[in-house]
Protein backbone atom coordinates (compact mmCIF):
# COMPACT_ATOMS: atom_id res chain seq x y z
CA UNK A 1 0.00 0.00 0.00
CA UNK A 2 2.76 2.19 1.28
CA UNK A 3 4.96 1.80 -1.90
CA UNK A 4 2.28 2.03 -4.08
CA UNK A 5 1.29 5.31 -2.57
CA UNK A 6 4.90 6.45 -2.84
CA UNK A 7 5.00 5.54 -6.34
CA UNK A 8 2.13 7.74 -7.08
CA UNK A 9 3.22 10.31 -5.21
CA UNK A 10 6.88 10.69 -7.23
CA UNK A 11 4.77 10.41 -10.19
CA UNK A 12 2.55 13.24 -9.06
CA UNK A 13 5.80 14.76 -7.73
CA UNK A 14 7.55 14.80 -11.31
CA UNK A 15 4.34 15.97 -13.09
CA UNK A 16 4.68 18.94 -10.64
CA UNK A 17 8.48 19.48 -11.39
CA UNK A 18 7.95 19.40 -15.47
CA UNK A 19 8.01 23.30 -16.45
CA UNK A 20 7.12 22.43 -20.01
CA UNK A 21 3.08 21.44 -18.75
CA UNK A 22 0.43 23.73 -18.92
CA UNK A 23 -0.91 25.27 -15.55
CA UNK A 24 -4.11 22.64 -16.10
CA UNK A 25 -2.48 19.82 -17.29
CA UNK A 26 -0.30 19.94 -13.47
CA UNK A 27 -3.60 20.34 -11.61
CA UNK A 28 -5.46 17.92 -13.61
CA UNK A 29 -2.81 15.32 -12.83
CA UNK A 30 -2.51 15.94 -9.02
CA UNK A 31 -6.21 15.84 -8.98
CA UNK A 32 -6.02 12.56 -10.69
CA UNK A 33 -3.43 11.35 -8.31
CA UNK A 34 -5.71 12.44 -5.06
CA UNK A 35 -8.62 10.35 -6.72
CA UNK A 36 -6.77 6.94 -7.26
CA UNK A 37 -5.35 7.71 -3.38
CA UNK A 38 -8.44 8.32 -1.93
CA UNK A 39 -9.86 4.54 -2.92
CA UNK A 40 -7.88 3.08 -0.15
CA UNK A 41 -7.11 5.79 2.57
CA UNK A 42 -4.63 4.38 5.23
CA UNK A 43 -5.81 6.62 8.29
CA UNK A 44 -8.34 3.23 8.08
CA UNK A 45 -5.23 1.44 9.57
CA UNK A 46 -4.89 4.08 12.62
CA UNK A 47 -8.97 3.70 12.86
CA UNK A 48 -8.39 0.41 13.56
CA UNK A 49 -5.70 0.64 16.00
CA UNK A 50 -6.84 3.26 17.93
CA UNK A 51 -10.32 1.38 18.60
CA UNK A 52 -8.26 -1.37 19.83
CA UNK A 53 -5.88 1.31 21.89
CA UNK A 54 -9.76 3.22 23.13
CA UNK A 55 -10.70 -0.72 24.11
CA UNK A 56 -7.66 -2.02 25.74
CA UNK A 57 -6.46 -2.23 29.40
CA UNK A 58 -3.21 -0.19 29.67
CA UNK A 59 -0.70 2.31 31.60
CA UNK A 60 -0.03 1.71 35.39
CA UNK A 61 -3.28 1.63 36.54
CA UNK A 62 -4.04 -1.38 33.53
CA UNK A 63 -7.56 0.63 32.55
CA UNK A 64 -9.47 0.90 29.28
CA UNK A 65 -10.42 4.66 28.04
CA UNK A 66 -13.92 3.22 27.67
CA UNK A 67 -15.35 5.70 30.85
CA UNK A 68 -13.61 8.78 29.29
CA UNK A 69 -15.91 11.73 28.71
CA UNK A 70 -15.65 13.67 25.59
CA UNK A 71 -18.15 15.58 26.24
CA UNK A 72 -21.32 13.67 25.36
CA UNK A 73 -21.35 11.46 28.77
CA UNK A 74 -18.57 9.02 29.58
CA UNK A 75 -17.52 6.28 26.91
CA UNK A 76 -19.70 8.46 23.89
CA UNK A 77 -17.20 8.66 20.74
CA UNK A 78 -20.13 9.20 17.86
CA UNK A 79 -20.47 12.64 17.57
CA UNK A 80 -17.89 14.09 20.32
CA UNK A 81 -15.94 14.82 17.74
CA UNK A 82 -17.73 17.59 15.69
CA UNK A 83 -18.44 19.17 19.31
CA UNK A 84 -14.91 19.55 20.03
CA UNK A 85 -13.20 21.98 21.96
CA UNK A 86 -15.60 22.70 24.47
CA UNK A 87 -15.65 23.44 28.10
CA UNK A 88 -15.32 20.68 30.88
CA UNK A 89 -16.30 21.11 34.20
CA UNK A 90 -14.16 18.62 35.80
CA UNK A 91 -10.85 20.46 34.49
CA UNK A 92 -12.27 24.03 34.12
CA UNK A 93 -10.16 24.58 30.86
CA UNK A 94 -11.90 24.37 27.63
CA UNK A 95 -10.14 21.71 25.80
CA UNK A 96 -9.59 20.35 22.18
CA UNK A 97 -10.01 15.96 21.51
CA UNK A 98 -6.25 15.47 21.94
CA UNK A 99 -6.35 17.73 25.41
CA UNK A 100 -8.87 15.76 26.58
CA UNK A 101 -7.46 12.56 25.57
CA UNK A 102 -4.63 13.35 27.92
CA UNK A 103 -6.95 14.00 30.55
CA UNK A 104 -8.43 10.96 30.25
CA UNK A 105 -4.99 9.00 29.89
CA UNK A 106 -4.00 10.39 33.37
CA UNK A 107 -7.14 10.04 35.47
CA UNK A 108 -7.80 7.05 34.07
CA UNK A 109 -4.90 4.98 32.85
CA UNK A 110 -2.11 6.93 35.37
CA UNK A 111 0.08 7.92 32.39
CA UNK A 112 2.11 10.99 32.78
CA UNK A 113 0.04 13.62 30.40
CA UNK A 114 2.66 16.28 30.89
CA UNK A 115 5.47 13.91 29.77
CA UNK A 116 3.06 12.49 26.52
CA UNK A 117 3.04 16.23 25.86
CA UNK A 118 6.26 16.65 25.80
CA UNK A 119 6.87 14.00 23.78
CA UNK A 120 7.65 14.47 20.13
CA UNK A 121 5.54 13.94 17.59
CA UNK A 122 5.62 10.46 16.06
CA UNK A 123 7.17 8.66 19.02
CA UNK A 124 6.13 7.20 21.77
CA UNK A 125 2.77 7.93 23.26
CA UNK A 126 2.29 10.42 20.78
CA UNK A 127 1.60 7.06 18.50
CA UNK A 128 -1.19 6.13 20.49
CA UNK A 129 -2.84 9.47 20.02
CA UNK A 130 -2.52 9.38 15.96
CA UNK A 131 -4.50 6.43 16.55
CA UNK A 132 -6.97 7.38 18.97
CA UNK A 133 -7.66 10.64 17.41
CA UNK A 134 -7.93 8.28 14.16
CA UNK A 135 -10.81 6.92 16.08
CA UNK A 136 -12.25 8.87 17.55
CA UNK A 137 -12.79 11.54 14.80
CA UNK A 138 -13.74 8.83 12.11
CA UNK A 139 -16.93 7.62 14.42
CA UNK A 140 -17.98 11.40 13.47
CA UNK A 141 -17.36 11.26 10.55
CA UNK A 142 -20.00 12.51 8.05
CA UNK A 143 -21.41 14.96 11.11
CA UNK A 144 -21.65 18.07 11.14
CA UNK A 145 -19.44 20.70 13.11
CA UNK A 146 -21.50 21.99 15.71
CA UNK A 147 -19.09 23.31 18.97
CA UNK A 148 -21.29 25.12 21.80
CA UNK A 149 -20.94 28.20 22.35
CA UNK A 150 -22.88 28.48 26.06
CA UNK A 151 -20.07 28.55 28.31
CA UNK A 152 -18.67 32.33 28.87
CA UNK A 153 -14.76 30.25 28.92
CA UNK A 154 -15.78 28.72 25.39
CA UNK A 155 -17.18 32.51 24.32
CA UNK A 156 -13.84 33.66 25.78
CA UNK A 157 -11.48 30.54 23.84
CA UNK A 158 -13.02 31.48 21.05
CA UNK A 159 -12.27 35.68 21.16
CA UNK A 160 -9.01 34.80 22.02
CA UNK A 161 -8.48 32.31 19.18
CA UNK A 162 -9.54 34.87 16.60
CA UNK A 163 -7.17 37.47 17.91
CA UNK A 164 -4.25 35.34 17.88
CA UNK A 165 -5.78 34.14 14.30
CA UNK A 166 -5.18 37.34 13.00
CA UNK A 167 -1.12 38.09 15.40
CA UNK A 168 1.34 39.22 13.53
CA UNK A 169 4.59 38.37 15.06
CA UNK A 170 8.21 36.87 14.17
CA UNK A 171 10.88 38.04 11.53
CA UNK A 172 8.44 37.23 8.64
CA UNK A 173 5.50 39.71 10.54
CA UNK A 174 3.10 36.29 9.94
CA UNK A 175 -0.42 35.79 10.96
CA UNK A 176 -2.58 32.81 10.71
CA UNK A 177 -4.36 34.92 8.28
CA UNK A 178 -1.47 35.64 6.14
CA UNK A 179 -2.01 32.77 4.27
CA UNK A 180 -5.61 32.14 5.57
CA UNK A 181 -7.10 35.17 5.65
CA UNK A 182 -8.75 35.90 2.06
CA UNK A 183 -10.31 33.21 -0.09
CA UNK A 184 -8.98 31.06 -3.28
CA UNK A 185 -5.00 31.42 -2.48
CA UNK A 186 -2.23 29.23 -2.49
CA UNK A 187 1.28 28.48 -1.56
CA UNK A 188 2.92 27.27 -4.62
CA UNK A 189 0.25 24.88 -5.82
CA UNK A 190 -1.07 24.09 -2.61
CA UNK A 191 -4.83 25.29 -1.65
CA UNK A 192 -5.18 27.45 1.10
CA UNK A 193 -8.73 27.00 3.36
CA UNK A 194 -9.97 30.52 4.36
CA UNK A 195 -10.28 29.89 7.91
CA UNK A 196 -11.77 33.44 9.38
CA UNK A 197 -14.98 32.11 8.23
CA UNK A 198 -16.59 28.37 7.51
CA UNK A 199 -14.51 27.13 4.35
CA UNK A 200 -16.85 24.42 3.56
CA UNK A 201 -17.36 20.79 4.11
CA UNK A 202 -14.51 18.16 4.38
CA UNK A 203 -12.35 21.59 4.12
CA UNK A 204 -9.71 22.87 6.82
CA UNK A 205 -10.81 22.23 10.04
CA UNK A 206 -13.23 19.53 8.80
CA UNK A 207 -10.37 17.03 7.61
CA UNK A 208 -8.17 17.21 10.22
CA UNK A 209 -6.98 14.82 11.37
CA UNK A 210 -5.83 13.76 8.17
CA UNK A 211 -2.92 10.82 7.06
CA UNK A 212 -0.15 13.03 4.90
CA UNK A 213 1.11 10.58 2.06
CA UNK A 214 4.35 12.67 1.87
CA UNK A 215 5.42 11.73 5.73
CA UNK A 216 3.60 8.88 6.36
CA UNK A 217 1.75 9.83 9.29
CA UNK A 218 -1.26 10.38 10.92
CA UNK A 219 -1.59 14.32 12.18
CA UNK A 220 -3.88 15.56 14.13
CA UNK A 221 -4.99 19.23 14.35
CA UNK A 222 -2.23 19.89 16.86
CA UNK A 223 0.39 18.81 14.68
CA UNK A 224 -1.06 20.15 11.73
CA UNK A 225 -1.02 23.46 14.35
CA UNK A 226 2.68 22.95 15.61
CA UNK A 227 3.58 22.93 11.67
CA UNK A 228 1.63 25.84 10.75
CA UNK A 229 3.81 28.03 13.59
CA UNK A 230 6.50 26.35 12.70
CA UNK A 231 6.51 27.70 9.21
CA UNK A 232 5.13 30.98 10.43
CA UNK A 233 8.62 31.50 12.07
CA UNK A 234 6.77 31.49 15.32
CA UNK A 235 8.78 29.61 18.77
CA UNK A 236 7.29 26.27 19.68
CA UNK A 237 3.52 26.17 20.65
CA UNK A 238 3.55 23.44 23.10
CA UNK A 239 0.72 20.31 22.42
CA UNK A 240 -2.27 20.94 23.72
CA UNK A 241 -1.48 24.97 24.92
CA UNK A 242 -3.95 26.77 25.42
CA UNK A 243 -2.95 28.50 22.31
CA UNK A 244 -3.54 26.01 20.36
CA UNK A 245 -7.17 24.91 22.17
CA UNK A 246 -7.84 28.61 21.49
CA UNK A 247 -7.35 28.70 17.51
CA UNK A 248 -8.82 25.43 17.43
CA UNK A 249 -12.08 26.89 18.80
CA UNK A 250 -11.53 29.67 16.51
CA UNK A 251 -11.69 27.40 13.89
CA UNK A 252 -13.93 25.07 14.54
CA UNK A 253 -17.05 27.46 15.80
CA UNK A 254 -16.29 29.54 12.40
CA UNK A 255 -16.73 25.61 10.48
CA UNK A 256 -20.38 25.54 12.33
CA UNK A 257 -22.24 23.29 9.83
CA UNK A 258 -19.54 21.62 8.07
CA UNK A 259 -19.18 18.21 7.21
CA UNK A 260 -16.54 16.33 8.61
CA UNK A 261 -14.37 14.03 6.25
CA UNK A 262 -11.94 13.47 9.29
CA UNK A 263 -9.61 11.39 8.92
CA UNK A 264 -8.79 13.02 5.70
CA UNK A 265 -5.89 11.90 3.35
CA UNK A 266 -3.67 14.92 1.88
CA UNK A 267 -0.46 14.61 -0.24
CA UNK B 1 -45.35 48.09 47.92
CA UNK B 2 -41.66 47.10 49.19
CA UNK B 3 -42.02 43.53 47.21
CA UNK B 4 -43.24 45.29 43.80
CA UNK B 5 -40.07 47.41 44.23
CA UNK B 6 -38.16 44.16 44.51
CA UNK B 7 -39.06 42.36 42.12
CA UNK B 8 -38.94 45.42 39.27
CA UNK B 9 -35.04 45.98 40.54
CA UNK B 10 -34.68 41.87 40.02
CA UNK B 11 -36.04 41.70 36.79
CA UNK B 12 -34.00 44.55 35.48
CA UNK B 13 -30.67 43.05 37.27
CA UNK B 14 -31.39 39.47 35.12
CA UNK B 15 -32.16 41.92 32.16
CA UNK B 16 -28.61 43.48 32.57
CA UNK B 17 -27.18 39.95 33.34
CA UNK B 18 -28.61 38.53 30.10
CA UNK B 19 -27.21 41.16 27.89
CA UNK B 20 -23.80 40.78 29.39
CA UNK B 21 -23.74 37.28 28.89
CA UNK B 22 -25.70 36.62 25.23
CA UNK B 23 -25.34 39.37 23.38
CA UNK B 24 -22.25 41.11 24.52
CA UNK B 25 -20.26 38.11 25.22
CA UNK B 26 -16.17 38.67 26.59
CA UNK B 27 -14.86 42.66 26.95
CA UNK B 28 -12.10 43.46 24.64
CA UNK B 29 -9.70 43.95 27.81
CA UNK B 30 -11.06 39.79 28.76
CA UNK B 31 -10.22 39.22 24.79
CA UNK B 32 -6.37 40.84 25.30
CA UNK B 33 -5.75 39.29 28.76
CA UNK B 34 -6.96 35.81 27.75
CA UNK B 35 -5.03 35.80 25.23
CA UNK B 36 -1.93 37.34 26.16
CA UNK B 37 -2.24 34.18 29.23
CA UNK B 38 -2.53 32.05 26.17
CA UNK B 39 0.78 33.28 24.38
CA UNK B 40 2.82 33.29 27.85
CA UNK B 41 1.93 29.46 29.05
CA UNK B 42 1.31 28.38 25.26
CA UNK B 43 5.10 29.04 23.88
CA UNK B 44 8.66 28.15 24.41
CA UNK B 45 11.95 28.53 22.66
CA UNK B 46 13.17 26.07 20.29
CA UNK B 47 16.41 26.50 18.05
CA UNK B 48 16.74 29.90 16.42
CA UNK B 49 13.16 30.60 17.07
CA UNK B 50 13.26 32.72 20.71
CA UNK B 51 10.37 34.18 22.55
CA UNK B 52 11.30 37.64 21.22
CA UNK B 53 9.34 37.05 18.25
CA UNK B 54 6.34 37.44 20.06
CA UNK B 55 7.00 40.78 20.63
CA UNK B 56 5.57 42.92 18.38
CA UNK B 57 6.44 46.08 16.86
CA UNK B 58 4.60 49.07 16.04
CA UNK B 59 3.74 47.78 12.38
CA UNK B 60 2.78 43.95 13.98
CA UNK B 61 0.77 45.73 16.48
CA UNK B 62 -1.21 48.04 13.69
CA UNK B 63 -1.63 45.42 11.80
CA UNK B 64 -2.98 42.24 14.02
CA UNK B 65 -6.57 42.96 13.54
CA UNK B 66 -9.08 41.82 11.10
CA UNK B 67 -9.80 45.48 9.72
CA UNK B 68 -6.83 47.81 8.56
CA UNK B 69 -6.11 50.45 11.04
CA UNK B 70 -7.06 53.78 10.01
CA UNK B 71 -5.15 56.23 6.92
CA UNK B 72 -3.38 58.31 9.34
CA UNK B 73 -1.42 55.45 11.39
CA UNK B 74 -0.58 53.69 7.86
CA UNK B 75 0.20 56.66 6.44
CA UNK B 76 2.79 57.25 10.31
CA UNK B 77 3.88 53.75 9.73
CA UNK B 78 4.71 53.64 6.40
CA UNK B 79 6.89 56.68 6.36
CA UNK B 80 8.53 55.49 9.53
CA UNK B 81 9.82 52.14 7.39
CA UNK B 82 10.92 54.51 4.46
CA UNK B 83 13.12 56.02 6.50
CA UNK B 84 14.92 53.03 7.96
CA UNK B 85 15.25 51.58 4.26
CA UNK B 86 19.12 51.53 3.66
CA UNK B 87 19.68 51.75 -0.04
CA UNK B 88 22.91 49.83 -2.27
CA UNK B 89 25.76 51.04 -0.24
CA UNK B 90 27.98 50.98 -3.38
CA UNK B 91 25.10 52.24 -6.07
CA UNK B 92 25.41 48.86 -7.65
CA UNK B 93 21.24 47.82 -8.03
CA UNK B 94 21.24 45.01 -9.98
CA UNK B 95 23.23 41.22 -9.46
CA UNK B 96 23.11 37.96 -11.13
CA UNK B 97 19.31 36.86 -12.03
CA UNK B 98 20.57 33.33 -12.25
CA UNK B 99 21.34 33.69 -8.57
CA UNK B 100 18.01 35.29 -7.64
CA UNK B 101 15.96 32.65 -9.79
CA UNK B 102 17.71 29.86 -7.45
CA UNK B 103 17.03 32.20 -4.44
CA UNK B 104 13.65 32.95 -5.37
CA UNK B 105 12.87 28.92 -5.48
CA UNK B 106 14.35 28.96 -1.96
CA UNK B 107 11.82 29.15 0.66
CA UNK B 108 13.94 28.10 3.62
CA UNK B 109 14.83 30.23 6.19
CA UNK B 110 14.38 31.37 9.93
CA UNK B 111 12.06 28.27 11.02
CA UNK B 112 13.05 26.38 14.49
CA UNK B 113 14.22 23.50 12.43
CA UNK B 114 16.47 25.77 10.35
CA UNK B 115 20.07 25.65 11.75
CA UNK B 116 21.60 29.29 13.01
CA UNK B 117 23.35 31.31 10.48
CA UNK B 118 22.00 29.01 7.94
CA UNK B 119 21.12 31.97 4.99
CA UNK B 120 17.26 32.01 4.13
CA UNK B 121 15.61 32.08 0.74
CA UNK B 122 13.98 34.50 -0.72
CA UNK B 123 10.28 32.63 -0.37
CA UNK B 124 9.39 34.64 -3.96
CA UNK B 125 7.18 31.14 -5.48
CA UNK B 126 5.57 30.74 -2.49
CA UNK B 127 3.56 33.70 -2.90
CA UNK B 128 4.44 35.17 -6.69
CA UNK B 129 4.53 33.74 -10.24
CA UNK B 130 7.55 34.78 -11.82
CA UNK B 131 9.66 33.00 -14.87
CA UNK B 132 7.06 31.27 -17.21
CA UNK B 133 8.05 28.00 -17.03
CA UNK B 134 7.58 27.96 -13.18
CA UNK B 135 3.93 26.64 -12.51
CA UNK B 136 4.35 25.56 -9.55
CA UNK B 137 3.93 29.02 -7.55
CA UNK B 138 1.44 30.80 -4.98
CA UNK B 139 -0.85 33.20 -5.36
CA UNK B 140 -0.71 35.49 -2.22
CA UNK B 141 1.01 38.11 -3.83
CA UNK B 142 0.29 39.36 -7.42
CA UNK B 143 2.30 37.94 -10.32
CA UNK B 144 5.40 39.03 -11.43
CA UNK B 145 5.82 37.84 -14.70
CA UNK B 146 7.73 40.33 -16.94
CA UNK B 147 7.63 42.67 -14.44
CA UNK B 148 10.13 44.60 -15.43
CA UNK B 149 9.43 44.45 -19.34
CA UNK B 150 5.59 45.42 -18.24
CA UNK B 151 7.26 48.67 -16.71
CA UNK B 152 9.16 49.12 -19.82
CA UNK B 153 12.89 48.37 -18.67
CA UNK B 154 14.93 48.19 -21.03
CA UNK B 155 18.19 49.16 -19.50
CA UNK B 156 18.32 49.01 -15.94
CA UNK B 157 20.87 51.23 -15.78
CA UNK B 158 19.29 54.24 -17.69
CA UNK B 159 17.90 57.26 -15.68
CA UNK B 160 14.16 56.48 -17.30
CA UNK B 161 14.66 52.90 -15.03
CA UNK B 162 15.72 54.85 -12.28
CA UNK B 163 12.17 55.54 -10.22
CA UNK B 164 11.31 51.87 -10.60
CA UNK B 165 14.34 50.37 -9.65
CA UNK B 166 14.67 52.03 -6.45
CA UNK B 167 11.01 51.07 -5.79
CA UNK B 168 11.56 47.45 -6.32
CA UNK B 169 14.82 47.99 -4.04
CA UNK B 170 12.74 49.61 -1.28
CA UNK B 171 9.39 47.00 -2.13
CA UNK B 172 11.45 43.97 -1.22
CA UNK B 173 14.05 45.69 1.73
CA UNK B 174 10.49 46.64 3.46
CA UNK B 175 7.39 46.14 1.87
CA UNK B 176 5.66 48.01 4.67
CA UNK B 177 7.13 51.18 3.58
CA UNK B 178 4.62 51.30 0.58
CA UNK B 179 1.97 49.22 2.96
CA UNK B 180 2.12 49.34 6.18
CA UNK B 181 0.14 46.16 6.27
CA UNK B 182 1.63 44.10 3.33
CA UNK B 183 1.94 40.28 3.79
CA UNK B 184 5.05 40.59 2.26
CA UNK B 185 8.17 39.95 4.50
CA UNK B 186 10.68 42.67 5.26
CA UNK B 187 13.49 40.87 3.94
CA UNK B 188 16.42 43.45 4.19
CA UNK B 189 15.06 45.52 7.44
CA UNK B 190 15.20 42.57 9.50
CA UNK B 191 18.56 40.74 7.97
CA UNK B 192 16.46 38.09 6.45
CA UNK B 193 18.43 39.07 3.15
CA UNK B 194 22.11 40.61 2.25
CA UNK B 195 22.31 43.51 -0.02
CA UNK B 196 23.94 41.15 -2.32
CA UNK B 197 20.88 38.54 -2.31
CA UNK B 198 18.59 41.05 -3.24
CA UNK B 199 20.87 42.69 -5.83
CA UNK B 200 20.53 38.90 -7.33
CA UNK B 201 16.46 39.29 -7.04
CA UNK B 202 16.71 42.67 -8.36
CA UNK B 203 18.33 41.02 -11.30
CA UNK B 204 15.55 38.63 -11.68
CA UNK B 205 12.70 40.71 -11.62
CA UNK B 206 14.29 43.49 -13.95
CA UNK B 207 17.17 42.29 -15.86
CA UNK B 208 16.10 42.32 -19.62
CA UNK B 209 17.58 38.71 -19.70
CA UNK B 210 16.10 37.30 -16.47
CA UNK B 211 13.19 34.91 -17.73
CA UNK B 212 11.01 36.72 -15.34
CA UNK B 213 11.06 39.43 -18.40
CA UNK B 214 10.63 36.73 -21.37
Amino acid sequence: MSKTALALFSAAAALIGAPALAQKSAADGIAEYRAMLADGNPAELFEAKGEELWKTKRGPKNASLEHCDLGKGPGVVKGAFVELPRYFSDTGRVQDLESRLLTCMEAQQGFDAKAIAATGFGKGEQRSLEALVAYISAESRGLKFNLPQSHAAEQLMYAAGKKLFYMRGGPYDFACATCHGEEGKRIRLQDLPALYKNPGDGVGFASWPAYRVSSGDLWGMQRRLNDCYRQQRFPYPGYASDATIALATYMGVNSKGAVSSAPALKR
Amino acid sequence: MKTIHLITAAAGLAIVAGCATQAMGPSEAEVDAAANAALKSSFTEKGIAKLDRLQQDAVQKACSGDKAPPAEVTAKLEAEQMASIKWPSDGQWLGDWKAGEKLAQNGRGMTWSDPAGAKSGGNCYNCHQMAKAEISFGTIGPSLYQYGKIRGVTDPASPASQAIVKYTWGKIYNAKAYSACSNMPRFGHVGVLDEGQIRDLMALLLDPKSPVNQ
